[in-house]
């Protein structure tokens, strides 16, 4: 394994929001992955882990627009999150790559997964340089490359021959150096014995059309074995007021309570004084109309695109219903939906 | 220069057919323009944004068969957002004020919506085809007005669109009077179909001979509309799941060996393996076999069923077909010609998967091979090298290695070598897409090489401007360039800006070029839009020349900036 490129050894469970951001993988040998580099890399927290308190962290995951089966990454959706911007700011402020460690980081940089638009390119125009650095203009140094392809290439084989948690170590080398790469999914789904290849977004280069078809086919042809399908579903969430928006993936919950914490977590950064409970994480809540309740208690309004492009109050349909006509989320000011939900405002002025 | 009347100028014309032959006809003197323009009446717009209805309509009024293409390539990969463009309603709109007898209308990639399918069904008394492949914003409803309304319709070809399904009652719309079907394909709807319907419609239209079904209907719906319809050529099986022992089953085998003219196949959207046995009869026929959305069929009963496909000239195919499965395709497939293999678990790393060894065993036995899609795990240079060898013969050959930047695993080499082996020895190369660890030298290659290139897909590759350069000077032929995640900048798009009203359009995302770069290109060059996509904003609060653009999707256009961009598309 490589020495750390900054020596940072970190117990406790601080988080650091400087250019070397530490990322606690999620498995349960408590195997601690290491960005030294900090290029906008997402966080997650492990729920018997790091709180949340600080909102430095980047996570970017939430974003990724992702096509097909992100079954290695479910753990990490129900974890908290919190989040800074979608990080293009943040990687101009990080440091480039250190020389002696170019070769592998830059390869592995490529292997880069975000949906942050910049993000590739920008990690890209710092190899450029680095490739200029050594010397070689429109060909690649072969021996450069060595190093490069050959811990690219032995990762990926790391990764497709072993399971779980061993896989961090192995990838260490790599992923150390800063890549965007969810290498922790491998380690975070230990019942996937495959790796989670690195996500561009629109790569491969497939029609969506094709992988939601096949999503669906193997859907329907797996024995139901109580876990949500395979496939995304995912919805960008807009929040009046927040300066971005987020995107959830629908498939990932089964309930619109599961649906409402998320947002609730997702979007805690913003709500500010919200008046009387903002739902109560912990309680119990199994009807689905009982969403509204939840919401009743705040200024906000949870409320949906549908394909036909009207706005309509999430809660009303059969959960299954409500994913398959859902086109993107809003939530609303209390005040702007009267006239979605008048009984939500009436609550709300009570609840006020 | 003309001896001849008119009349006899136009009936050789109507010996020429092809578009780019027709539109040379028409430059070649003022007469034969006029005489090719009235006799025109097949016309291709490859960017609906090149051109206005109004002007079409104007050049062409004999127009009857219509093609539109919408949105950039890359937008079935989600790179374009939702609501970028490509609206068919003003062309309906302006095509039904005129007195164009329109009768067929294909659309790739365009948004078509049910209000503009009624007023196509509405306002064309002749109407006899539609085709939509990878279209979206219409729903069953729009299906039901075509099909009530259109009363000589001949075609019904939806590929791979996404339709709002609301489930059945359109098939129940064509009316009694409708015996007029030849072709039609609803494989891409999700939703059920009134099944009695269906079986009504199929035993109504003696000239069916292409039938596309949904996974909606079932294995012994199928034995029955094939009973009715046993002139069939093409064939989309829905759901192929039953008991192998059950009366449907034989009833099924019975009723496919009446069909001796299917020679396409595809669909098995569900499938059950053991029942294949069925299909065999057909398939010693088949010049066409789609599995590519049969994640279902694979091991040694697919190799079973290929092994019948003695005459195959096109195979899709899935991954999880293996190396191995490939090599009994070339064991059996002699005169395969296209072969795209699709990857079943894309974002999984280390399944199935095929690799080079497939391809080079499908290059050494079939050498008529001249088109190729392939995701793969890995390629390496000696076998790009091997498979230019065994087949010079490649139009389009697409490469797509799952890991974006991989090199060569055994050399760890780029990729270079084995790209330009392959536009070396492929002197007709028409279309090609790059993948793996790619420098400027392959661009090198392709521009000293690929005299016939037409269409160029790039990602992840170049250390340099010098790429695109190379290519942009050498293609003479290029149409249509497509980059993402590339080192090219303002340099290289700038050094020939004449060279962008010869093709259709340059798509640049992810790469190096910035708002003052396209600005100096949409001055230079008032016959190009230059569009700035950028959804996040970050243009109208940064107006820095230096800034670089996220995405930026330039065409040629006679008709200027058009008028129903979205707010995040800036057009210079």
């Amino acid at each position: 394994m490589s020495p750390p490129l900054l020596g940072v050894e970190e117990e406790g469970q601080s988080r650091v929001s400087s250019p070397s951001v530490e990322c606690i993988s999620h498995n349960g040998l408590g195997i601690r992955e290491r960005n030294y580099l900090g290029l906008s890399d997402f966080c997650s927290v492990d729920s018997s882990g790091v709180p949340d308190d600080n909102g430095n962290n980047l996570n970017l995951k939430a974003t990724e627009l992702r096509l097909g089966l992100p079954g290695s990454q479910s753990p990490e959706r129900e974890t908290e999150h919190c989040f800074l911007n979608s990080g293009k700011l943040d990687e101009k402020t990080l440091f480039p790559l250190l020389p002696s460690k170019d070769g592998i980081c830059s390869s592995s940089q490529r292997s880069v997964v975000t949906g942050n638009k910049r993000g590739f390119s920008e990690v890209k125009g710092t190899i450029y340089t680095e490739k200029k650095w050594m010397g070689h203009g429109a060909v690649p140094d072969s021996q450069s490359l060595q190093p490069v392809s050959h811990g690219k290439y032995s990762v990926a084989q790391a990764s497709v021959k072993k399971d779980g948690p061993a896989n961090v170590v192995q990838e260490q080398p790599c992923t150390s150096n800063g890549t965007k790469v969810n290498r922790t999914d491998i380690s975070n789904n230990s019942s996937a014995p495959t790796a989670n290849r690195a996500q561009v977004v629109g790569w491969p280069p497939i029609r969506s059309f094709r992988t939601k078809t096949l999503t669906t086919s193997s859907k329907n042809n797996d024995e139901v074995d109580g876990k949500p399908g395979p496939g995304t579903l995912f919805v960008k969430v807009s929040m009046d007021g927040a300066p971005y928006l987020r995107k959830v993936d629908l498939r990932m919950y089964s309930t619109y309570q599961e649906l409402s914490s998320a947002l609730e977590k997702m979007f805690s950064c913003f709500t500010l004084g919200q008046c009387g409970a903002h739902g109560t994480p912990g309680k119990e809540i199994l009807s689905e109309s009982k969403l509204k309740d939840l919401l009743h208690g705040s200024e906000y309004v949870l409320t949906y695109e549908d394909k036909d492009g009207d706005w309509m109050l999430v809660g009303d349909v059969p959960w299954e219903m409500f994913i398959e006509t859902c086109r993107r989320l809003k939530i609303m000011k209390s005040a702007d939906a009267i006239g979605l939900a008048p009984k939500a405002m009436d609550k709300s002025k009570k609840d006020c | 220069m003309n001896y001849f009347p008119d009349e006899v100028l136009e009936h050789v014309f109507d010996f020429i057919t092809s578009h780019k032959d027709r539109n040379s006809v028409s430059l070649v003197c003022k007469s034969w323009y006029k005489i090719e323009r009235y006799s025109r009446q097949r016309v291709f717009i490859g960017n609906c944004y090149s051109i206005s209805p109004e002007r079409l309509i104007a050049r062409f009024p004999g127009l009857k068969s219509l093609t539109l293409k919408g949105k950039p390539h890359f937008a079935d990969f989600n790179l374009v957002p939702h609501d970028w463009g490509g609206f068919v309603y003003p062309w309906i709109e302006a095509l039904a004020k005129s007195r164009i007898g329109l009768e067929e209308l294909r659309l790739k990639r365009m948004v078509v919506s049910d209000e503009s399918l009624e007023l196509l069904s509405k306002s064309f008394v002749n109407f006899k085809s539609l085709v939509l492949v990878s279209c979206e914003g219409f729903t069953t409803d729009g299906l039901a007005a075509i099909a009530a309304n259109c009363r000589f319709l001949r075609e019904l070809d939806l590929q791979e669109n996404e339709v709002d399904d609301h489930r059945g009652h359109w098939l129940s719309c064509f009316p009694e009077s409708c015996t007029s079907l030849i072709s039609l394909n609803f494989a891409c709807l999700r939703g059920e179909v009134n099944l009695g319907a269906l079986e009504r419609l199929v035993s109504r239209s003696p000239n069916l001979k292409s039938l596309r079904l949904n996974r909606a209907v079932p294995l012994d719906t199928l034995q029955k509309l094939l009973m009715r319809a046993p002139q069939l050529v093409d064939l989309g099986i829905g759901s192929y799941v039953h008991d192998p022992f059950s009366e449907a089953y034989n009833k099924l085998k019975i009723a496919i060996q009446r069909c001796k003219s299917i020679r396409s196949l595809s669909g098995f959207l569900e499938v059950a393996p053991h029942c294949m046995s069925a299909i065999y009869p057909i398939c010693g026929n088949l010049t066409f076999l789609n599995l590519s959305y049969a994640p279902g069929l694979h091991g040694n009963k697919l190799m079973k069923l290929i092994q019948h496909c003695r005459k195959l000239q096109r195979l899709w195919i899935l991954d999880c077909i293996g190396d191995k499965g490939l090599g009994v395709v070339a064991l059996t497939c002699k005169e395969l010609q296209e072969l795209r293999v699709f990857p079943s678990d894309p974002f999984e790393a280390g399944n199935a998967a095929v690799t080079e060894e497939g391809l080079v065993l499908v290059s050494a036995g079939c050498p008529k091979l001249n088109s190729l899609l392939y995701f793969c795990q890995q390629m390496t240079n000696a076998a790009l090298i091997t498979v230019a060898k065994n087949c010079p013969n490649f139009i389009r050959f697409r490469l797509c290695i799952l890991d974006p930047i991989k090199p060569d695993p055994v050399t760890n080499q780029p990729l270079d070598e084995g790209f330009g082996a392959i536009v070396q020895s492929c002197k007709g190369l028409k279309r090609l897409s790059l993948s793996g660890l790619l420098t400027d030298q392959v661009f090198l290659y392709i521009g000293m090489y690929a005299e016939q290139l037409e269409m160029l897909s790039i990602a992840f590759a170049a250390d340099s401007d010098k790429g695109m350069l190379y290519v942009l000077n050498g293609c003479k032929k290029l149409r249509k360039l497509e980059i993402r995640d590339c080192p090219f900048g303002d340099a290289a798009l700038l050094e020939d800006v004449g060279k962008y009203e010869t093709m259709r359009s340059l798509w640049m995302s992810s790469c190096e070029v910035t708002l003052g770069g396209c600005k100096s290109v949409a001055e230079k060059m008032p016959s190009l839009n230059v569009e700035i996509i950028d959804e996040s904003e970050q243009m109208e609060f940064n107006l820095d020349d230096k800034q670089k653009v996220d995405k930026m999707y330039l065409y040629r256009t006679l008709v200027g900036h058009r008028k129903d961009a979205p707010e995040y598309v800036w057009i210079l």
